[in-house]
């Protein structure tokens, strides 16, 4: 402790923040963009607060739009970090331990981009405090979203307290004791997959909807985020890879290849497996799937979406297994984004709103986002990301330098 | 940061308070718009220098931070009202009157449709929404009617906007509203339990306590709720003045809303306004605890049926066929 009395853990924030604030020219117009992003969001937001929800493109029938679209999904994408977690710490794979501090702060900045969105679609953000267990009324366990709330932030938590003590430790220049962070990483393993379930239960809970009632959604929601998210982190590793002296190794991308690509098929027969009960023997129930797949009394906004969505998700889930480029980026990369893109929209907006159409009185109307969502979305997404560097850009440097010192050392 | 948010807002109802009052109304008005505007260009973001703003600020912030309804005490029950009669003086010049009055002893409120007798009028829809201060602005109306196919017995199959003379031979007609179910789905849903069932069955919001997430929406399968999407707009002539804080005093923006049985009205002893103004005399309406009832009588000796009754929810409302 002596000989690094200069150094502590005020150091170590203004350290980061330093760090953040150096980079090339490209990197600080890449911040600047998003922070204009930012910016806009927050303009469009300030519209939405003054006029109420109006500014959207919700209804009384379609009451969840593209914030809540967007929050599903991206649940997905936090939880997806685990599958660098569980290999990294849990089976001390090296590759994954190199990368894992990357998928963590991917995780912090879909979390944050979740917790966003629900605070935008509130009618009452200012109310939000009645949410608070102690001040408020939390209506624990009674109801999903109380759960959700919970796991949310506790995951947040997890996700960021265990890399910042591993950071400061590598940052005061020695081993971080596994014995102090072990316990953290298996809780935050469990707690993975608790945000999924539990975001899926929020849908999967109501009888009222058939289109959400359905037990596969859970595990389906599991499977699209795990293809999903290790893409998103293969896109960001390839960022990482390019614009940084941190190199990332072709064997961690071929792994992640596998996941997503085991994780997006075992989705694809799932999502036969839906199709199929909808359609074998279609029900009043299957009404919703008819509304998305194939459009309802003239109503057939989500149509050409959904079929996009599931004629992408399937080239780039054949691309990522047939593997034609041998993991070569420029194959990989593409197929990643595509794939990403098509669960989005299949994990998004395919989801929550044909869940809400028709009413349960029968009524079809079909639901565009407004400018206002659109921009708030964008200034979120922007957010998220800002995040992500903030937290990536300093990690990088100081696990750069901890290699060194220890590979250093051993030569030694 | 939130103060010249709620100026706006402020401003925005005077507006609508004027569109539709004398003008001597509407002087007294403008002079307090004038002055309140004043004060927000003397003071900028902090309202408090006039003393007509630093009333109204100190009443939104004691609003603010106010409890949730049911834990509450009579007596801060009685502060709340005060204080939410006095911004409705001050913001629209309106003399209300919201009641705090507690369920009745003994009684369980229940509901029967007579689908035999609805001729599909819809004097019920109007009444509601005079009786229940809905937004004009977005038309929001508790009450459905369904023009219905003979041989049809779920409203989500017939026609909700039907606009024609009615009654069409050979058609008949369905309304469905806030079924007030036992078992109610929206009420498991809400976070902050800003939604609960009263002793006498009604399923009611705290509208103060609501933060608008709209899970309940989803959750209910008879498409029982409402959301003010925008500031609700009732023109000042038009408010029913006589007011109960879980019932139809005016909703704040961005908060859930739903039929109650009126329980302005109903608590007084009266009928909801729906049974009250239809003219075929379909809507039954009373207390299930008291055995010579209508209600009673209806359920005993008419076949009765509810609506998705699979789901388990177990409405208070029921349909019959003379």
């Amino acid at each position: 402790m002596s000989t690094t009395s200069q150094k502590g853990f005020l150091s170590f924030i203004f350290d980061c923040i330093r760090w953040n604030m150096q980079g090339n020219l490209l990197f600080q117009i890449f911040r600047l963009i998003l922070f204009a992003t930012m910016v806009f969001g927050i303009y469009a937001y300030s519209h939405q607060a003054r006029n109420g929800l109006e500014v959207t493109g919700m209804s009384n029938i379609v009451s969840w739009g593209f914030y809540i679209s967007n929050f599903t999904f991206l649940v997905g994408v936090a939880a997806a970090a685990v599958m660098l977690i569980m290999p990294a710490y849990m089976f001390h794979d090296p590759d994954f331990h190199r990368v894992v501090i990357i998928g963590e702060g991917v995780a912090v900045g879909a979390l944050v981009m979740c917790l966003s969105f629900i605070t935008v679609d509130l009618g009452g953000p200012l109310q939000a405090w009645h949410l608070i267990p102690g001040i408020g009324q939390f209506n624990f366990p009674s109801s999903i979203l109380a759960w959700d709330v919970v796991v949310l932030n506790g995951y947040l938590l997890l996700n960021a307290l265990v890399p910042m003590y591993i950071l400061y430790s590598h940052y005061m220049g020695r081993k971080p004791d596994e014995r102090k962070y072990r316990p953290f990483v298996f809780l935050s393993i469990f707690w993975a997959f608790s945000i999924h379930m539990v975001t899926a239960f929020l849908y999967q809970g109501l009888p009222a909807r058939p289109f959400w009632n359905n037990p596969l959604m859970g595990p389906r929601f599991l499977a699209s985020a795990f293809a999903a998210g290790p893409s998103l982190i293969i896109l960001v590793l390839a960022v990482v890879h390019n614009f940084t002296n941190y190199k990332i190794e072709k064997k961690t991308f071929h792994k992640l290849r596998l996941i997503i690509v085991i994780s997006a098929i075992i989705n694809l027969i799932m999502l036969f497996s839906e199709i199929f009960k909808e359609f074998y023997f279609p029900t009043h129930h299957s009404i919703a799937a008819t509304y998305l797949f194939f459009g309802l009394e003239g109503h057939d906004a989500l149509v050409p979406w959904i079929w996009t969505s599931i004629c992408v998700n399937l080239v780039a889930t054949l691309v990522l297994a047939f593997n034609p480029g041998d993991n070569n980026p420029k194959i990989l990369l593409p197929a990643c984004i595509l794939l990403f893109v098509a669960i989005w929209m299949e994990k998004g907006i395919g989801l929550i709103v044909p869940g809400l159409i028709p009413s349960p009185m029968g009524e079809v109307v079909d639901y565009l986002p407004t400018w206002v969502e659109l921009a708030v979305t964008l200034g979120i997404f922007a957010l998220g990301i800002t995040v992500v560097t903030w937290l990536i850009h300093p990690a990088l440097i100081l696990e750069e330098r901890y290699e060194k010192m220890h590979n250093s050392l051993e030569r030694e | 940061m939130d103060s010249p948010k709620k100026k706006d807002g402020q401003m925005k109802k005077m507006d609508i308070a004027e569109g539709g009052t004398t003008r001597r109304s509407f002087l007294k008005k403008s002079s307090i718009a004038a002055a309140a505007g004043g004060a927000a260009l003397m003071s900028g973001c902090m309202p408090g220098k006039d003393t007509q703003s630093a009333e109204e600020f100190g009443l939104r912030w004691e609003e603010y931070f106010k409890k949730h309804y049911r834990l509450m005490t009579q007596e801060e029950r009685d502060e709340t009202i005060a204080r939410l009669e006095r911004l409705a003086k001050l913001q629209r010049g309106l003399d209300l009157q919201i009641s705090s009055r507690p369920a009745r002893e003994q009684v369980l409120y229940g509901y029967a449709f007579n689908i035999s007798r609805c001729e599909g009028y819809m004097d019920c829809v109007k009444a509601c929404v005079k009786e229940n201060n809905q937004d004009r602005k977005s038309r929001t109306q508790y009450i459905r009617i369904f023009e219905m196919e003979p041989g049809q017995l779920d409203p989500s199959t017939g026609d909700g906007k039907y606009f024609h003379e009615v009654p069409v031979d050979n058609k008949f007609y369905m309304g469905v509203q806030c079924f007030q179910c036992e078992n109610p789905p929206c009420v498991k849903a809400c976070p902050t339990k800003a939604t609960w069932q009263e002793p006498d069955g009604i399923v009611v919001v705290d509208y103060d306590w609501c933060i608008g997430c709209r899970y309940c929406m989803a959750a209910c399968p008879y498409w029982g709720r409402r959301f003010n999407w925008g500031k609700p707009q009732i023109p000042n002539e038009e408010v029913n003045t006589r007011q109960h804080y879980l019932g139809n005093r005016i909703r704040p923006m961005g908060k859930v809303e739903k039929c109650t049985f009126c329980v302005q009205r109903t608590r007084e002893g009266k009928l909801p306004a729906c049974a009250e103004a239809c003219p075929t005399g379909a809507r039954v309406f009373g207390n299930l605890l008291d055995p010579n009832s209508e209600i009673r009588y209806v359920l005993k000796h008419k076949k009765v049926f509810r609506m998705k009754e699979e789901l388990g929810t177990d409405p208070k409302f029921w349909y019959f066929i003379d």
